[in-house]
């Protein structure tokens, strides 16, 4: 599968018709028959051809996947000096933070990292709702991504109880605790699910082999799909435009420009800018005012000490508000649930005959602009006691997130969308 | 399925196959049903752990009328309060701005489900975690201390649910029932078992 260059495509630059003329001897020649490098390069980098009018949105992905490595190897360097349990796990942080050469720097890395996972993931998929990247044909690509949040959400839990601080406890005991409103199996599954009476060693050191090893290779094995379904459909853009559907005489579309070098070269300029504002947080503010780590978590796990007021990190805080909304336990839990689900949804709840919001009419601007400040107003108010105004004000925001999917089907429908144009709009820098 | 005799040698017999292919996936898949079950089991509180469930101890002379002390149950926080006569009035009054005032949804053993939630109305225990998710409420016993017609109780600092003085949840609360009271008894006149009733450890 080599790459033919031909009139219409962008001139080849260096390393871009690597794979179009194979060595047929040497140590490439002989590697390429045994592994196929070449092959791979010509199918996913420089044959794999991604729309040109990509915009800022479109750095998140591989910032994503870049936080991945550093989770996974700044995690790796911390289980050689971190020790899973009740007695050990507090020490043995504040021991990598004080006595381990780097380990502040290490830890930083990973706390940090945990954060810019879902900054980054929050806007990679908020740039699908804006462009409609989870509509057909990527239904299933959209799914995967939304497994990758799951169990993003479920390794970040588990990650912020593995320092047995005192909030680390508590967040376990309130999220645990959740399962106790499933109807009828729900106190045991409870005790199943932490194997003691209570939050304990058992549970501690059962987060810690999920969240060393089942969950990353888990992760791996869903970003992976991910990758693969993009690579099957291929890439939407902020115009909502199926290149595919324009080929050039050469059968490669007309708006398409080769992943590599064009988009690796662009991803690395994201790489730099993501990495300067990465340090500042881990040299200068790692705690971020107690936002990425909370004053609560560097006093010991303590079962008989509620700390006087309990939030969990920022990223869970919208859903938190929505389940405190609620004055009902077991409606509360359905409402948290229904409210991450949701996003799930979305490829079939959108009947709009556009894909991006650059040609959806007045009413899906709206609802989406409503939706976004709703959902970070609920993430505000999720880190705010639960009580008088806050409660009220979080109830409001809580109905229109419900009403931004359940309306999706009317609105989407019934509105008066502008003219999809036939290629992409692309201005040459 | 066809007769075998009829089927010529170089003939597939295509719905045998199929039948086969199925009861060979049905037959894995059961046995990987039970290989699974081991592996969950491990889940379970262990020997240990269940052995160190056992009824825990008080000495109810150290306890003070109006005093509340906190012991520690299956890894639960159990409140035990010695309840003054005034505290004790202080229950009744209330039952339309409670949630389950009969406690009928709520858990408890059968000697405590009445208004006082409890055996003798003079000894209250709970488990000191909030029925909402978990948190410990903290004691508010005097009248008034929330607001004026506060008649005294519990209030949970997490998510703000209220409990009056025999544990029964307000209305407005995020909790849906009542605290919980554990199995208990009383051995002799001055001792406290929680953990253990007539019908034996819990």
């Amino acid at each position: 599968m080599a790459v033919k260059t031909a009139t219409g495509a962008p001139a080849p630059l260096p390393g871009a018709g690597a794979a179009a003329s194979p060595a047929k001897t040497g140590f490439r020649a002989w590697l390429n028959k045994r592994l196929p490098v070449d092959e791979f390069i010509a199918s996913q980098l420089t044959g794999y051809y991604a729309p040109k009018n990509f915009n800022l949105w479109y750095f998140f992905g591989s910032l994503a996947l870049l936080v991945l490595v550093v989770q996974l190897v700044s995690g790796m360097f911390l289980t050689m000096f971190y020790k899973p349990g009740e007695h050990t796990s507090f020490d043995s942080v504040e021991y990598i933070m004080r006595e381990v050469d780097y380990g502040w720097l290490i830890r930083y890395l990973h706390s940090t990292g945990a954060s810019a996972f879902f900054v980054v993931v929050y806007l990679h998929m908020y740039r699908a709702l804006l462009y409609g990247s989870y509509r057909r044909p990527r239904e299933l690509l959209w799914l995967f991504g939304m497994l990758v949040y799951l169990a993003l959400m479920a390794e970040a839990f588990m990650g912020y109880v593995l320092p047995w601080g005192n909030m680390s406890f508590w967040g376990a005991q309130v999220i645990v605790n959740l399962f106790s409103a499933i109807p009828g199996v729900g106190p045991a599954l409870v005790i199943w699910i932490r194997g003691d009476y209570g939050i304990a060693d058992a549970t501690l050191t059962r987060f810690f082999a999920l969240h060393v090893a089942v969950l990353p290779l888990a992760l791996l094995l869903l970003v992976m799909l991910h990758l693969v379904a993009l690579r099957q459909t291929g890439s939407n853009n902020p115009d909502g435009i199926e290149i595919k559907e324009k080929l050039g005489a050469d059968g490669k579309p007309l708006d398409g420009i080769s992943f590599h070098p064009y988009y690796t070269v662009k991803d690395v300029v994201g790489v730099g800018v993501f990495f300067v504002l990465f340090a500042i947080v881990v040299f200068f503010v790692p705690t971020l005012g107690g936002l990425f780590l909370e004053a609560p978590n560097f006093e010991p796990a303590n079962p008989l000490s509620t700390p006087e007021h309990i939030a969990p990190a920022w990223y869970f805080t919208p859903y938190y508000a929505i389940l405190r909304a609620v004055p009902d336990k077991g409606l509360g839990a359905l409402l948290l649930l229904l409210s991450v689900a949701a996003y799930l949804f979305l490829p079939w709840l959108d009947r709009s005959p556009v894909k991006s919001i650059r040609y959806k009419g007045w009413m899906s601007r709206t609802a989406l602009t409503l939706f976004t400040v709703s959902f970070v107003a609920l993430g505000y108010l999720g880190l705010q006691p639960a009580e008088g105004l806050y409660v009220v004000l979080a109830r409001i925001f809580a109905l229109i997130y419900f009403l931004f999917f359940i309306g999706m089907p009317f609105y989407t429908r019934f509105e008066k969308v502008k003219p999809v144009p036939e290629r992409v709009t692309y201005h040459a820098h | 399925m066809a007769d075998h005799a009829v089927v010529a040698d170089d003939e597939v017999d295509l719905s045998r196959r199929k039948f086969l292919t199925r009861a060979t996936i049905a037959t894995g898949a059961v046995g990987a049903a039970f290989a699974a079950v081991p592996f969950l089991e491990s889940w379970s509180p262990s020997e240990r752990t269940r052995a160190e469930g056992a009824p825990a101890e008080l000495d109810l002379a150290k306890l003070e009328p109006g005093q509340m002390t906190t012991l520690v149950w299956r890894r639960s926080p159990i409140y035990v309060v010695r309840r003054t006569p005034d505290m004790v009035t202080r229950i009744a009054g209330h039952d339309d701005q409670l949630k389950d005032p009969t406690s009928q949804y709520s858990e408890q053993p059968p000697y405590a489900k009445n208004p006082l939630r409890a055996r003798t109305p003079e000894i209250l225990v709970l488990v000191g975690t909030c029925t909402h998710l978990g948190c410990l409420p903290k004691q508010r016993f005097d009248k008034g201390e929330l607001y004026p017609s506060w008649p005294g109780g519990f209030f949970c600092p997490c998510h703000g649910s209220r409990f009056d003085l025999a544990g029964r949840v307000f209305d407005g609360s995020p909790a849906s029932i009542n605290l919980q009271v554990p199995p208990y008894s009383y051995p002799n006149a001055r001792t406290l078992l929680v953990g253990a009733d007539e019908k034996g450890a819990a």
